[in-house]
């Protein structure tokens, strides 16, 4: 799985930080998404699939399974 | 549908446009009134009738409602024709203030940025403590007090009001005036001049706030926008205060009627309300609090956008320049998303609601919310474990009038 998080389409809801902390975070200074990994491990791709539904500005794209 | 008839027997309004907002069927406090509920059975947009005579179309299924959400060709701003305004106040006021809300991208955006950052996930989390800390201080105080005690004067309203004045800068000792204005500019019925009014004391309250936080800053959402983006130029100072009051409205009432009303809701289920407080699960306190804001959707009048082109939802056409209501509260007991909606559970994965939300104006404080409301149903119930109704359900006054759904008073003991 590869992933991809779009930070101009973003807007700070750190949906993605409540539903995969290990993959997603938010930049201090002003709550934009950042990536800890772009090739979370099987474990997390479940978890990366429901913050890509939760994100409200679609902000987030998979790619592979 | 064949069999139209509200609960009343009053046959219902078929082929005409039915009047929204619609009122909750007696007796049925919690659940989102039954003619919006059929509209919903019904499936497709629907026009209805606002209280100016225009007739916007109402979205009341939950796919529909979070496809348009997220919709670029719809605009949140009140001031384009065909936006369908919730009461004549808020066309007015568009005048005097106006906040990233009611505005599109690029604008909104760029405005939004400027206050994320106090509500990452992370800063949020750090506030935790002082939360728990508010909370407790208030649950002494009213176990010290008489009884009966009202919880929305003592507790619920308290609570996120000190939250919010701690993290924007405002003194909470000033809260008898911003509440008394907040609670204006919510109320559905106010006349135009009393919220235009209620609107500009908030904003000029907090243009002098900024203007201090110029010379004297201190450790604060205000004094940040005022270092950052009023002495840069970026923001004017009257743009800065309007930012502050939306936050400083929207601070206080949705988690003060989210905790009120939610304590109600378990009151009533007793059940769910023991298994809540003698668990001490942080993670059965979590699923509780997105469940209440599920069931309970306290923004009630919907959200209100317009098109900007022809969008196709559902097999109908909303046109260019046509208002679109979203009804959340219809949206979130949508048996096609959510099984049994009607049921509370505090079992259920009850996230992907639309009680914040969805699209870019998806609700900035939503993780405060959720912290507060975490420390508030974690601590209250096990602090005060027999904390009852102190009169009948029928006697509790619920704000049916106000743009969010809650209680005025809720009068408890022990």
């Amino acid at each position: 799985m590869r992933v991809f998080a779009d930070q101009d389409r973003c807007v700070g809801s750190g949906q993605c930080v409540l539903t995969a902390p290990a993959v997603f975070d938010q930049r201090d200074e002003d709550g934009i998404v950042t990536l800890l990994t772009d090739d979370p491990p099987p474990g997390e791709h479940e978890a990366v699939r429901r913050a890509a539904v939760l994100c409200p500005a679609m902000a987030i794209r998979l790619a592979g399974s | 549908m064949s069999a139209h008839t509200t609960e009343t027997g009053r046959p219902a309004e078929t082929g005409e446009t039915p009047a929204f907002p619609m009122p909750r069927a007696a007796g049925c406090p919690f659940d989102p009134p039954s003619r919006l509920r059929e509209m919903r059975a019904e499936g497709p947009p629907a026009k209805v009738r606002l209280w100016d005579g225009s007739t916007p179309w109402l979205v009341t299924r939950y796919a529909d409602q979070r496809a348009l959400l997220a919709d670029p060709r719809i605009s949140a701003d009140t001031g384009l024709p065909g936006y369908p305004h919730p009461t004549p106040g808020s066309a007015e006021r568009r005048r005097y203030a106006r906040t990233f809300i009611s505005m599109d991208d690029p604008g909104h955006s760029r405005l939004r940025r400027m206050v994320t950052a106090p509500f990452t996930v992370r800063r949020v989390e750090a506030l935790r403590p002082v939360v728990q800390g508010i909370v407790n201080g208030l649950i002494d105080d009213m176990l010290a007090g008489p009884r009966p005690v009202d919880l929305v004067r003592e507790f619920a309203l308290p609570v996120p009001s000190m939250v919010i004045c701690e993290m924007l800068g405002v003194p909470y000792a000033d809260h008898d005036f911003f509440q008394a204005d907040s609670r204006i500019l919510v109320n559905r019925d106010e006349p135009v001049q009393a919220q235009a009014r209620a609107q500009e004391n908030l904003v000029g309250y907090l243009e002098r706030l900024v203007s201090a936080k110029l010379v004297r800053p201190g450790d604060d959402v205000l004094s940040r926008v005022a270092a950052e983006q009023v002495a840069t130029g970026a923001l004017s100072r009257r743009d800065a205060a309007a930012m502050g009051m939306l936050l400083l409205v929207a601070g206080h009432e949705t988690t003060a009627n989210m905790i009120a009303l939610g304590t109600l809701a378990l009151l009533l289920h007793p059940g769910q309300l023991a298994e809540l407080r003698d668990s001490g699960d942080p993670a059965l306190v979590a699923s509780t609090v997105e469940e209440l804001l599920r069931y309970l959707t306290i923004v009630h009048s919907g959200r209100r956008r317009v098109a900007l082109a022809d969008i196709e939802v559902g097999g109908r056409t909303i046109h260019a320049g046509d208002g679109v209501v979203l009804a959340t509260d219809a949206a979130n007991r949508d048996e096609e998303r959510f099984a049994d909606p009607d049921r509370l559970d505090d079992h259920r994965d009850a996230r992907g609601h639309l009680a914040f939300g969805f699209g870019v104006h998806q609700c900035l404080g939503q993780n405060l919310a959720r912290m507060e409301l975490q420390v508030v149903y974690g601590t209250l119930y096990r602090r005060i474990p027999g904390l009852r109704l102190a009169v009948d359900l029928d006697r509790v006054p619920f704000k049916h009038d106000a743009q969010i759904f809650g209680v005025y008073e809720l009068p408890v003991t022990w």
